[in-house]
């Protein structure tokens, strides 16, 4: 066990990766001697040559774009977007060209095509660098799209998205990146808990508390609060986004009847929706009261003075909390 | 805004003078429109070994592809086909270059390239799989070293980079082909593709085929400049060669191919043609272009050029002429006979290869579907020709 921040346990798994399949190229903006605006490529290029850790010029559809060429020949890329609002411009090659190539081709082209976005606010930037942009993704089939929410599954899960025969994109919490854990290294990560499958993190009776990402910590802290009020929160880190691993959650929900689901992206039609529907359909008659949402507001990111007040913190997820149980809270006298 | 006469700025430029695509004495031509043979110092070169045989066999190819593309057409009329991208009049820039590659070279095309798909010895069948809505994709690009034609204008064109860069990376001497059109030279993807490609020296050739219609724009919208000029801002060098002489584009495209097989980097290859039908059997040319202009491209046919060249050479028999056109007439009923008896998909087929790993989410909807599907007893009775229930 080493004591990682997010950003080198993910520089580790890249690494491994680089190391076990001579096929894994890593594609991006700054990536090389800059070892990328986070230094999360920091020293692969030294260590693996121009050819695998490649500085592209500056445009994201060519980027993704090549990577889809590169995938034609036989390779496995690696592509980093270097923030979440600058992957409009890929948009086309990945909802048109990535995910849907190898339905178009029947089954005999693969698209292995790992794209790693660094996501989520907190960070004090101007616009276009803290967006949650997850929903876009996880509506267009033929993608899986992860989230890691700490260092042991950043390093395990970028491992594992690298292997996986179809395309991933994998949004690394950038407010993240320097937070320290512990990460075995050792870990086969065909041994570890599989990309696609949420995790339960703390054992609770009264709500269920479905985070992901960057709102992973922040929904852990809420639990520990709410302990302190007698209130006991099951926390489910839900890791993949497409496809959603209901079993943990439908569980959960069937034992405690309630549940807050929490996201730093807009609420309309963000994934929050799908899982309050997806239980619904699923839990309805375990339900004690209606699912509630805790998530940013349906506004372009704001500026970065008021963006803790975009930002579902510990409070407004224990107004949500407070919600889902009946107790009095922000809404109380509200209807609908 | 018009685009006819002035350029930006409404200042009239030497270049809107001209209508891009028009030839002129920057066309590189081997044979003239009547047939005529005419010597070139440096292209000649690269069809010095073309014999008599092989002339007829490009004939013959340029021959069965048109005769594939009137079937097509026909099969569409006759309501086989939900749609058809004809390619007549391009034939020589398709079978010219198509028949330059090696096969380990990689095509990533645009809809039209049914010639180069029948170079790359595409089945009949595959062909149209796409365009009889049985399927999303016709062949297995492997196969024929072809990816599964584009329908989103100029995206295939950063895949061939790609494509290059890996066969870069893997040491080897194959080159990716990339076709698109005049249209695709106003997309980003292009313009990405060849600064990628020029930036890191890929063994990539674009090769475009300006055959001045992208669907009812004229190429005067998308340019005031030769399309070829465009490639040398990028620092790739550019070739402009009348897209109706097979050798021409032949020539044209092996000296690419040669270049990027050295290491020599990237070509952009300009091959002035004219698309004779509509852009699909769904289009109408009649309410945006002139007749007069299609008579003036009729007289520049690629295929009575390359009979008037083996005429005057005295080896165009009624011999081989009906050969030709034998073979021609098998290939069209080979494909029709493979058109109409094509297996229809069947409902649950849909679900298949999104993904090459289970999917949780896509599993439950198959589930229930086939629940649905199963509940009126015979799968195949619960769609009726209007669609599902």
């Amino acid at each position: 066990m080493t004591q990682l921040t997010f950003a080198r346990a993910i520089n580790a798994g890249l690494r491994k990766s680089l190391e076990n399949d001579s096929k894994v190229v890593l594609l991006g903006e700054d990536i090389g001697a800059l070892g990328g605006v986070f230094r999360v490529t920091d020293g692969l290029q030294k260590d693996f040559g121009k050819h695998r850790v490649v500085d592209t010029p500056l445009a994201e559809s060519a980027i993704v774009g090549t990577a889809v060429g590169l995938a034609y020949r036989g390779y496995r890329p690696v592509v980093e977007i270097q923030f979440d609002g600058f992957i409009y411009p890929a948009f086309d090659q990945i909802v048109s060209q990535v995910a849907k190539l190898h339905y178009r081709t029947r089954g005999a082209v693969r698209m292995p095509i790992t794209i790693r976005v660094p996501f989520g606010g907190g960070i004090g930037s101007p616009e276009h660098h803290s967006e949650s942009p997850e929903a876009y993704f996880t509506h267009t089939s033929g993608l899986r799209v992860v989230t890691v929410a700490n260092p042991q599954d950043a390093y395990t899960v970028i491992q594992q998205a690298i292997a996986c025969d179809d395309p991933v994109l994998y949004f690394e919490p950038k407010r993240r990146y320097h937070d320290k854990g512990e990460v075995d290294e050792s870990m086969d990560p065909r041994s570890a808990l599989p990309m696609d499958k949420a995790r339960v993190l703390t054992d609770g009776s009264d709500v269920t508390l479905v985070a992901y990402g960057p709102l992973v910590k922040t929904a852990l802290d809420a639990a520990s609060a709410a302990a302190d009020e007698g209130i006991s929160i099951e926390v489910i880190d839900l890791r993949s986004l497409a496809p959603v691993d209901y079993e943990p959650v439908v569980a959960s929900v069937r034992k405690t009847g309630r549940l807050v689901v929490t996201h730093e992206a807009a609420q309309s039609g963000g994934l929050g929706a799908e899982v309050a529907a997806s239980i619904t359909e699923r839990c309805f008659y375990h339900l004690e009261a209606a699912p509630v949402r805790v998530t940013g507001f349906d506004i372009p990111y704001p500026y970065s003075k008021l963006e803790m007040h975009h930002l579902p913190g510990l409070d407004r997820i224990l107004d949500g909390v407070d919600r889902a149980l009946g107790r009095p809270n922000s809404l109380s006298g509200l209807e609908g | 805004m018009s685009t006819d006469e002035t350029g930006p700025g409404g200042a009239k430029t030497p270049e809107s003078t001209k209508t891009p695509g028009e030839a002129g004495p920057d066309l590189l031509q081997l044979i003239t429109p009547s047939g005529e043979r005419i010597s070139h110092p440096e292209f000649d070169f690269w069809v010095r070994d073309i014999t008599d045989d092989q002339l007829c066999s490009l004939f013959e190819d340029m021959t069965v592809i048109r005769r594939i593309d009137v079937e097509a057409t026909a099969l569409q009329r006759q309501g086989e086909l939900a749609l058809w991208p004809p390619l007549l009049g391009q034939e020589a820039a398709q079978i010219g270059s198509g028949r330059a590659l090696r096969a380990d070279d990689f095509v990533f095309s645009s809809y039209r390239e049914n010639g180069v798909a029948y170079c790359r010895g595409v089945d009949l069948t595959d062909l149209l799989r796409v365009w009889r809505g049985n399927a999303s994709g016709g062949w297995d690009p492997y196969s024929i070293n072809m990816a599964t034609p584009q329908i989103i204008i100029g995206a295939q064109t950063l895949h061939a980079t790609g494509y290059a860069m890996g066969i870069q990376n893997d040491g080897a001497d194959a080159v990716a082909v990339t076709y698109f059109g005049d249209g695709a030279t106003s997309e980003g993807d292009l313009n990405e593709a060849m600064v990628f490609a020029a930036s890191f020296q890929a063994p990539v050739v674009f090769f475009c085929t300006n055959n001045h219609w992208a669907i009812s724009e004229p190429v005067r919208l998308q340019t005031h400049i030769q399309l070829a000029d465009r490639a040398t801002g990028f620092g790739i060098p550019s070739l402009r060669v009348d897209g109706n002489d097979v050798l021409a584009v032949m020539a044209a495209t092996r000296l690419a191919l040669d270049r990027a097989r050295r290491g020599g980097g990237p070509t952009f290859i300009e091959a002035v043609s004219y698309r004779m039908g509509p852009h699909t059997t769904a289009d109408d040319p009649t309410r945006y272009r002139d007749a007069n202009e299609l008579e003036d491209w009729a007289a520049k046919d690629p295929i009575s050029r390359l009979a008037g060249l083996l005429d005057r050479k005295g080896i165009l028999s009624a011999e081989l002429q009906q050969q030709v056109k034998d073979k021609a007439d098998a290939v069209a009923s080979e494909m029709r006979r493979g058109c109409t008896t094509m297996p229809d998909p069947q409902p649950m087929d849909i679900f298949k290869h999104v993904y090459s790993t289970p999917n949780s989410w896509l599993e439950r909807q198959q589930e229930h579907y086939a629940r649905y599907l199963a509940s009126f007893g015979d799968p195949d009775g619960a769609v009726s020709k209007e669609g599902a229930r």
